[in-house]
Order: C-alpha cells, then sequence, then structure tokens
C-alpha cells in the first residue's frame, strides 16, 4: 500500500472533480478524515495520508500542502483541526480547512501542531510536484519536472509517461525524460545511461555513481564512460565557476577598499574609521527597509544615494572635527580614527542594538542565473559585481572628468603650489574625503545584500581594504581594481584545496613577500608627485 | 564618669554588634552576572545578562531565598577571554559574590576556570560545549556532545538514512572537538573515511561560494549527504544564503545545526532554509505551558513583542532554579555546602520534563531536533525517548574513554581514570597549563 500509489488516484479523481464546488455540510466527509490524521500516532500517519488521498476530495491539495508546510493544528478543546494562516507572535490567524472562512485568531497555546515527518513530507512533494507538471506556465512545469528528478517511483512511472505524451515544450520534455531515466537506470536499463550521459544535473550524476557502484557489470560499463564525458564538460564548468567566485569575492574587496583608495591613497590620511563608514551605509539601507516596509527593493534603490549621503555627511564631521588638525602626524591619525571607529561602534550598539539587523534581499536579487545545470550564478553577487565595476567607472571619471578630480590631483601633488594658483585646498580635502566616506557607504550598501549588517561590519573589512590599497599601489584606483579583483581570485583559486583559514594566510603571505619586492605595490606612481 | 563612659561604649558596642547582626541576616544573595556587554558576543550574551535579571527579579518578588534577597552584580567581560578572568576575580574577591552565571565560549571559560577553583566560586556555564571538561566549581547546565551531537547524528543516520558527512565548522576549540568525536563515532558505525568531508573556516567568514559549492558536488556521488553544521555565529547568515541561492533545498542535503538558534534566526529571511534542521534541548516553539509562561514573562520583561527565546536562556533558567533549591536544601550559601547540596536537585525544565544535576555537574536533558519554520522558529520533528544525562567525558575519544567525573565522596574527582584508577589535574589546572 505504497503512498505514490494511492496519491495516483488522487490525481485521476482530482481532474474529474475540479469543476465542483466546495461544500460545507455538517457531515463532511473531510472533518473525519483530518481528525483521524491530527489524532494518528507516528505508525498510523502514512495511513491517514493515505485515507485522505483516495477520498478523492477536492480540498485534499490544500490540505496536504499545509500539512507539508507545518500548517496543519488541532485545536486542544474540541479536537477540531485548522489551517493555520499566519503563526507569528502569540496569536494565530487561522482559517476553517473545510470551507476556506476565516476564523479570527486564537492564542498558540490552544493550538497543536499536527506533526509530520521528512520521509512523508518527500512523498507528499513528489506528488505536490505532479500536479504542477500540469500548470499552464512552461516555466512552473519545468520546475516541477527538475523536482520530480530522483523521486521518481514504480507508482509515478506511468502518469509520467503519460505526462511526457502531451507534453510539448522540449525544454519539460527533456526534464521529464531525465527524471524518468534516473528512475531506470537504477532498475538496470541500458539505453537510459545514454539518456543521462550529456546532463549535467547533480541527480544524474548521482544516480550514474550508484550505478556504477551496482552490480550489473554492463550497466556499470557504460554508466562509468557517460560519467566520463559528464566530468570533461564540468572540468570546463568549474573553472568558470571558479573564476565567477573569485572574481566576486574580487569585486567585495575592491567596493570595500576603493573609498580607502581616496582617502589613504590620494589624501594620505590612515582612516581606520573606514570600516565603520561602510556599517553605516549598510545601516542606512536597513533604515531605509524599516521606511518602506514590504518594498525591500524601493528601499535599497533609494538606500544607494541615502548611503552616499550618511557616509559623506559622517565622513566631513570626521575631516572638520578631528583628522584636518593632525595633518602630517600620520601616528596620530591613526590613532585618533582608530578611536572614532570604537566610538561609533559603541553608538550603534548603544543607539541601535548589539543584534544584527535583517536586511531583505529582494526577490529580483535572490536565487540565481542557471547557466546550465552545473554552473549557475548567484544573483546578488552578479549584482554586486555590476556595481563595484559602476562605482569605479563613476569615480574614475571625477578623478578625470571634473573641476573636482582635477583640483584633488593638483593639491595632492604639489599642495603649496596648487593654492598659489588659487584652488582653496581646505575644501578640495572636505570634498575628497566626504567623496571617499560616501564611496564607502556605497560599499556597506552592497554588503548588506552579502553579510550580516551589524556593529562588527566594518572591523571585517578595514583589513582587506588597507590590503588591497597597498598591494595596488597607493593613490592609484586602478591598481586598486586590478589588486582586488587578482587577490580575490586567488583566494579562490586557493580555497578548494587548502582550506578558507590556510587560503586567508597563503594570501597575506604572499602580500608580505611582495611588497617587500615592490614596496610600492603592483602600480606604484610615478614622477616627482611621488616623492611629495 | 569613667564607668559611665564604659556603660556607655558597652552599650553602643552592643547595639552596633546586634544592628551588625540583623543585617547580616538581611544581607542580599549576590549573584554575579559575567556576560559579554559589548564586542563579539555581545550579540548572543546580552540576553543570558537579562534572563538572570528577570529571574532574580521573580525570585525576589516570591520573597528571596531564606528570606533574603538576591541582588545581580553585573560585569562586563567585553569579549575579551583575559577580562573574563580579571572580571571574574573582581567578582569574587571584592564584590563576594554566591554564585556566578556566566560565559559562553570555551575560551572564556577556560580562561575563567583556575580563578573559580582557586577562590573557590561557583559558576553555572548555559551554553553547549566539547564536554572533556568537569570542575568541582563550575555546573554545566547546556548540552554535552552525547546530548546534543551524537542524538543528531543518529537521527540522520537512522530516520533520513544518511551515509555521507561533511562536518563543517568556524575554526576553534568546540567545533573541532566536537568533529573529532563525530568523525570517530561515524568510523566506529561503518562510515568510510571517503565519505567523511571536514571544512573549517574563520570566525564571521562571510565568503561561503566555494565551500558551498564543495558541498554541492559532494553531495552528488549518490548516497544521501547532509551537513553537520558547528559554524558559530553571524557566519551561519551568508552561509544559509548562499545556500539557498545555489538552490541547495534542505530535501536534498539537509543541514544540521548545533549553533543555530531562534535569535541567530532572529537576523536572517528564513525563507530558502525552512526544512533545514537544528538538534537543540529546547525550542521556543516547544507546546508547554511553563514554555509559554516563560516567554510571557520574557516579552514582558523586554517590553519587545518580538523577543525571541532559547536553548542557552532555558539552561540558565534551569541553573537559577537548580541553585536556589540548593541553597534552600543546605540552608546556607556557603559554596562548599551548596556545592554538596545540589547534586541531586531537580527542577522542572521548560519542555514538560525535568532536570537533575548529576555527581559530573552536567544535567540531565531532553534532545530536539527541530525543523526550520517560515516564521524563525523551529517545529519539533523527533526527539530522544529519554532524558539524556551529560557525559563529561566523551567515549568516542581516545584519551577521554577511561574517564569519569564524580563530586560525590569519597570519589570526588573530575578527572579520575578508571584504567589507572588515579585522579588527574583539577580542570581550572589543566586550562591554566593549555595557557
Amino acid at each position: 500500500m505504497s503512498i505514490c500509489r494511492s496519491l495516483t488516484l488522487l490525481l485521476i479523481a482530482l481532474f474529474s472533480l475540479l469543476s465542483l464546488p466546495a461544500t460545507a455540510q455538517e457531515d463532511d466527509p473531510g472533518k473525519a478524515l483530518l481528525i483521524n490524521l491530527a489524532e494518528a500516532p507516528a505508525s498510523k500517519v502514512e495511513e491517514a495520508v493515505n485515507a485522505i488521498v483516495s477520498s478523492g476530495d477536492e480540498r485534499a491539495r490544500g490540505w496536504l500542502e499545509a500539512y507539508g508546510n507545518n500548517r496543519l493544528s488541532r485545536v486542544k478543546d474540541t479536537g477540531q483541526v485548522v489551517l493555520v494562516l499566519n503563526n507569528r507572535g502569540r496569536d494565530w490567524e487561522i482559517a476553517d480547512p473545510l470551507t476556506g472562512e476565516n476564523m479570527g485568531e486564537m492564542s498558540r497555546r490552544e493550538l497543536a501542531r499536527v506533526a509530520i515527518n521528512n520521509r512523508i513530507r518527500g512523498q507528499l512533494e513528489g506528488i505536490l510536484a505532479m500536479l504542477d507538471l500540469n500548470a499552464k506556465d512552461p516555466d512552473v512545469r519545468e520546475a516541477s519536472a527538475q523536482d520530480m528528478m530522483g523521486k521518481v517511483d514504480a507508482s509515478l512511472v506511468e502518469p509520467l509517461e503519460a505526462q511526457l505524451a502531451k507534453e510539448e515544450d522540449a525544454a519539460v520534455r527533456n526534464r521529464i525524460e531525465e527524471a524518468l531515466a534516473i528512475y531506470r537506470v537504477g532498475e538496470g536499463n541500458l539505453e537510459a545511461v545514454d539518456v543521462l550521459a550529456g546532463s549535467l544535473h547533480p541527480r544524474a550524476r548521482a544516480a550514474l555513481n550508484e550505478a556504477v557502484r551496482g552490480d550489473n557489470e554492463a550497466l556499470a560499463q557504460r554508466a562509468a564512460r557517460a560519467l566520463e564525458s559528464i566530468e570533461q564538460k564540468l572540468q570546463l564548468n568549474r573553472a568558470a565557476e571558479t573564476l565567477y567566485f573569485g572574481l566576486s569575492l574580487g569585486s567585495v574587496l575592491v567596493l570595500a577598499a576603493i573609498g580607502l583608495a581616496i582617502t589613504f591613497g590620494v589624501m594620505g590620511v590612515i582612516n581606520m574609521a573606514h570600516g565603520e563608514l561602510i556599517m553605516l551605509g549598510a545601516y542606512t539601507t536597513w533604515g531605509m527597509q524599516q521606511l518602506f516596509p514590504g518594498q525591500p527593493g524601493l528601499a535599497l534603490i533609494l538606500s544607494i544615494p541615502a548611503g552616499f549621503i550618511v557616509a559623506a555627511t559622517a565622513g566631513i564631521i570626521i575631516e572638520r572635527s578631528v583628522i584636518q588638525y593632525l595633518k602630517g602626524r600620520p601616528l596620530e591619525t591613526l590613532l585618533a580614527t582608530f578611536g572614532i571607529s570604537l566610538i561609533l561602534q559603541q553608538l550603534v550598539r548603544t543607539v541601535i542594538s548589539p543584534q544584527n539587523r535583517t536586511v531583505v534581499t529582494p526577490d529580483w536579487m535572490s536565487g540565481s542565473l542557471v547557466i546550465n545545470d552545473a554552473l549557475s550564478l548567484t544573483l546578488n553577487r552578479l549584482y554586486v559585481l555590476a556595481f563595484a565595476l559602476i562605482v569605479f567607472a563613476g569615480l574614475m571619471l571625477i578623478m578625470r572628468k571634473t573641476r573636482l578630480g582635477l583640483e584633488v590631483r593638483a593639491v595632492t601633488q604639489n599642495r603649496a603650489m596648487a593654492r598659489s594658483m588659487g584652488i582653496r585646498a581646505t575644501r578640495v580635502d572636505i570634498m575628497t574625503f566626504a567623496l571617499g566616506s560616501g564611496v564607502a557607504g556605497l560599499a556597506g550598501v552592497a554588503l548588506s545584500q552579502l553579510t550580516n549588517v551589524g556593529p562588527n561590519l566594518g572591523q571585517n573589512y578595514i583589513i582587506d581594504s588597507f590590503m588591497v590599497v597597498v598591494f595596488g599601489g597607493v593613490g592609484n584606483l586602478w591598481g586598486t581594481l586590478i589588486a582586488g579583483l587578482s587577490l580575490g581570485t586567488i583566494n579562490q583559486l586557493l580555497e578548494p584545496w587548502a582550506g578558507a583559514v590556510l587560503a586567508k594566510i597563503i594570501v597575506l603571505v604572499f602580500i608580505i613577500l611582495f611588497i617587500q619586492k615592490r614596496p610600492k605595490g603592483l602600480f606604484p606612481q610615478k614622477g616627482r608627485a611621488a616623492e611629495g | 564618669m569613667s564607668l559611665k563612659k564604659h556603660v556607655k561604649l558597652g552599650l553602643s558596642a552592643l547595639a552596633l554588634s546586634i544592628s551588625f547582626n540583623s543585617v547580616a541576616a538581611e544581607d542580599p544573595i549576590k549573584v554575579g552576572i559575567l556576560h559579554s556587554l559589548s564586542g563579539t558576543m555581545a550579540i548572543s550574551e546580552t540576553v543570558l545578562k537579562d534572563t538572570v535579571e528577570m529571574l532574580i527579579e521573580q525570585q525576589n518578588a516570591k520573597g528571596g531565598v531564606l528570606g533574603r534577597q538576591m541582588e545581580a552584580v553585573v560585569v562586563d567581560p567585553a569579549s575579551n577571554w583575559p577580562l573574563f578572568a580579571e572580571k571574574a576575580r573582581e567578582l569574587l574577591a571584592q564584590e563576594k559574590v554566591d554564585v556566578i552565571f556566566g560565559n559562553w565560549t570555551s575560551v572564556s571559560r577556560k580562561s575563567v576556570l583556575p580563578v573559580v577553583e582557586e577562590l573557590n566560586g561557583l559558576l553555572f556555564y548555559p551554553v553547549q560545549y566539547e564536554g572533556e571538561e568537569s570542575s568541582e566549581n563550575v555546573f554545566y547546565t547546556g548540552a554535552a556532545p552525547n546530548q546534543q551531537a551524537i542524538p543528531a547524528v543518529n537521527y540522520l543516520m537512522n530516520e533520513i538514512g544518511v551515509e555521507r558527512w561533511v562536518l563543517a565548522g568556524t575554526d576553534y576549540v568546540y567545533p573541532r572537538t566536537t568533529n573529532k568525536i563525530l568523525e570517530t563515532y561515524l568510523m566506529d558505525m561503518g562510515v568510510a573515511k571517503e565519505d567523511i568531508m571536514i571544512n573549517y573556516t574563520p570566525f564571521g567568514h562571510s565568503d561561503w561560494q566555494n565551500i558551498v559549492s564543495d558541498i554541492k558536488r559532494f553531495g552528488s556521488a549518490g548516497k544521501k549527504t547532509a551537513v553537520v553544521s558547528t559554524i558559530n555565529g553571524d557566519a551561519n547568515v551568508p552561509f544559509y544564503r548562499e545556500l539557498g541561492n545555489q538552490g541547495i533545498a534542505a530535501s536534498d542535503i539537509p543541514v544540521v545545526a548545533f549553533s543555530v538558534g531562534e535569535q541567530e534566526l532572529s537576523g536572517i529571511d528564513t525563507g530558502p532554509l525552512v526544512g533545514h534542521l537544528a538538534a537543540w534541548n529546547y525550542f521556543m516553539s516547544v507546546d508547554n505551558d511553563a514554555n509559554y509562561d516563560f516567554i510571557d514573562q520574557w516579552i514582558e520583561h523586554t517590553g519587545n513583542d518580538e523577543a525571541v527565546t532559547n536553548d542557552p536562556m532555558e539552561a540558565h533558567y534551569i541553573g537559577f532554579n537548580m541553585y536556589v533549591e540548593a541553597v534552600k536544601k543546605a540552608g546556607t550559601t556557603d559554596v562548599d555546602a551548596v556545592k554538596d547540596a545540589i547534586i541531586g536537585v531537580t527542577v522542572p525544565n521548560l519542555t514538560g520534563g525535568y532536570a537533575a544535576m548529576m555527581p559530573n555537574h552536567h544535567i540531565t536533558k531532553p534532545v530536539l531536533i527541530g525543523e526550520i519554520q517560515d516564521n524563525g522558529q523551529f517545529s519539533v520533528v523527533w526527539e530522544t525517548s529519554g532524558l539524556v544525562a551529560g557525559d563529561a567525558w566523551s567515549d568516542y575519544l581516545p584519551g577521554s574513554r577511561d574517564m569519569i567525573a564524580d563530586w560525590r565522596k569519597p570519589l570526588f574527582c573530575g578527572t579520575f581514570n578508571t584504567a589507572t584508577g588515579t585522579c588527574g589535574a583539577s580542570a581550572g589546572e589543566l586550562a591554566a597549563e593549555a595557557e
């Protein structure tokens, strides 16, 4: 008596009953079925689910879905089974599963969840995916066919084949064929191996691996050959994947460091509070999401200018109140800004919370861009990579093409000369520091999508930022870009065989050695400006 | 004249001594709280300070203990391990506290150990830890590995049918010891070496792309794979986010975590995590009136409707009540008397059962496996049939197999080797040596 066989029955029943209206009678058979499920001891759950499935009730799908999602509860006093619509807080919103009628709120003390285990859930998922194979949207059909991979058993073969016969979309057909082939390879079917030979899907590989280990020699040989050809394709994908990982880590490093490349690289200020300016940008994103509840995407886009302004303002305050008095005294600047960083951290802890804040990732940034089954690029990192390049391009434009950029370059090359030409050096200092700080704020906005937004956020990036700037060559934006991307790639290349801890150490040792050889970094400044 | 003066003096001395005595009788019981309120660990430890303060308030409202009120003495060791030792010394030597509730990380506990042993204090430690320790002066109210890790692995092996294992952890003593125990245990159970992948990452690791992709690859070898995670603190958030983004669902490769609780989940969108697992001895969602009362009190105390409770908070709840019961039983707050009295003390826990203090200074606990739900809570999918007594010395490590701890006389030893019949150095001495 397998659940799946009965589920097949349900499928048939569902299609024949779809048009019937919902009924709410006193002697509704559904009521007994649900109570039976809710009160079943662990060993009888399967039977109770079976009973629901084979009843052919058109509401069964909704019940099973709710059951799988832990949303089916029993009222302790009356024994009535209810749907939990919202299980946040102390009072839960509930509805009647028989009529769908909203029953208002009930204290969670009075509700007992109908327990489910993972085995039953796995079977439920299989059948729900089966139902989705009839959806109108081919994407939904493809996704559910993909869900079926590895979940097909004897009872599902027939309905799947029927599905395959009427399916027109090529991609969906492919998936269903693969799903069937995975089952058939398990059954010892030789042709099925060839169907899987072109597939990069992990489940297909898992099935072939199992076949190689199995007793059937002909099958094992064929599977081994198929695996070999898959392995070759995978190599290429893996290389591409590692490169992407590297560029993505690199883009984070570039973003974190590029603001510092301006304040430290161009102005020569060792700003230990740089990390905290990043943190301010991240908290701005959180704040904006609080201002626009339910619209994380809009809030995130608005955070880009807001984060820039907040961090730039903080930068101006720091410059005016502390740094301007410490010009040309790097050691004192270092200590003073380190103090500022501690103050800012504790300020956030006291005013907001020592706990991390939740920053929601908008839907269009979650998930991944699927190139093929073995290679998918995570969207949030893809966006951050693009954002880093845009910020870099923007900064290059400002430094090369605007009056501010010209003045900044003039002041850094020869302060006295620039002043005598009528440039207000103090104003340029403020603007430069504000620009660097604002860019740090932008980095914070991006990082809020990748890492934790908490008081320690800045601490995690300050060392990396200095590392990138020094490696790239102080005072050179291109250097920062190249250094960030290459350090990220080196790190990710090392990680698979050295481990995350060792990879970091190796990169640091490499930089120490590199700096010994070339103290001015990858792209040292040349000419008289370098000595200034 | 001089006689009168003498009488006067004598009288006032008498009055003074009387009033001094009565003051002594009403002297509050001082409870030291040694939790970080700033620095990295503040995220986890601040709520524990608040929990103890709430428990003290409630006890005082009930009339205190032995007719004496209780008073909290709060210090901030600032997530700085050596500072923990200094602050513990300050609590015991200057403030003369009767008991300390504190610590989170193992390294901070190791730093405090020599001090509480030297000054003969009492420390209640509320967090799950790696075991291999039992001190005369410390009461371990969190889980030992046999109360969390081993049952969780058994669940995966027997209920889910896992055959391939990824042991992923943060690089420090708790994950390393736990993983060593688990590796030995798995090999004892017949798992091949190539079916175990071990991976360590630094604290606060945020770039999980490569590791998650490795796990995905490791999981496509045709055997059911699971990740046993001892990843600590907020590094979990980007880890789970990466799992979600790379499309690893709980039904493909379930992750069972030992350090992810309600507190950690409150900083994350749990949508993609639904179905991943955690092993604890308490969940906020446990359906029990004692638990609901505790949650209501906690929400009232914090004034935050969204406030969550977690396992270490329950451990403090148990530890605090055990201390109160032991003081009542002993009739005094004298440290040695309380130490004797507390063994065998039984108090209700929040999951509907009872916790008893064992002679090895660990307690009995139920083990629960919970599944992450979309509301940031866990739903219990499995639990041990009875209570599990904490084992100070693991049976799965070569060095500790023969060790036992028993703080009753005549044995009175935390490092007794049954093979040689000798008592080793105390936990504090071992910790001091390791430094």
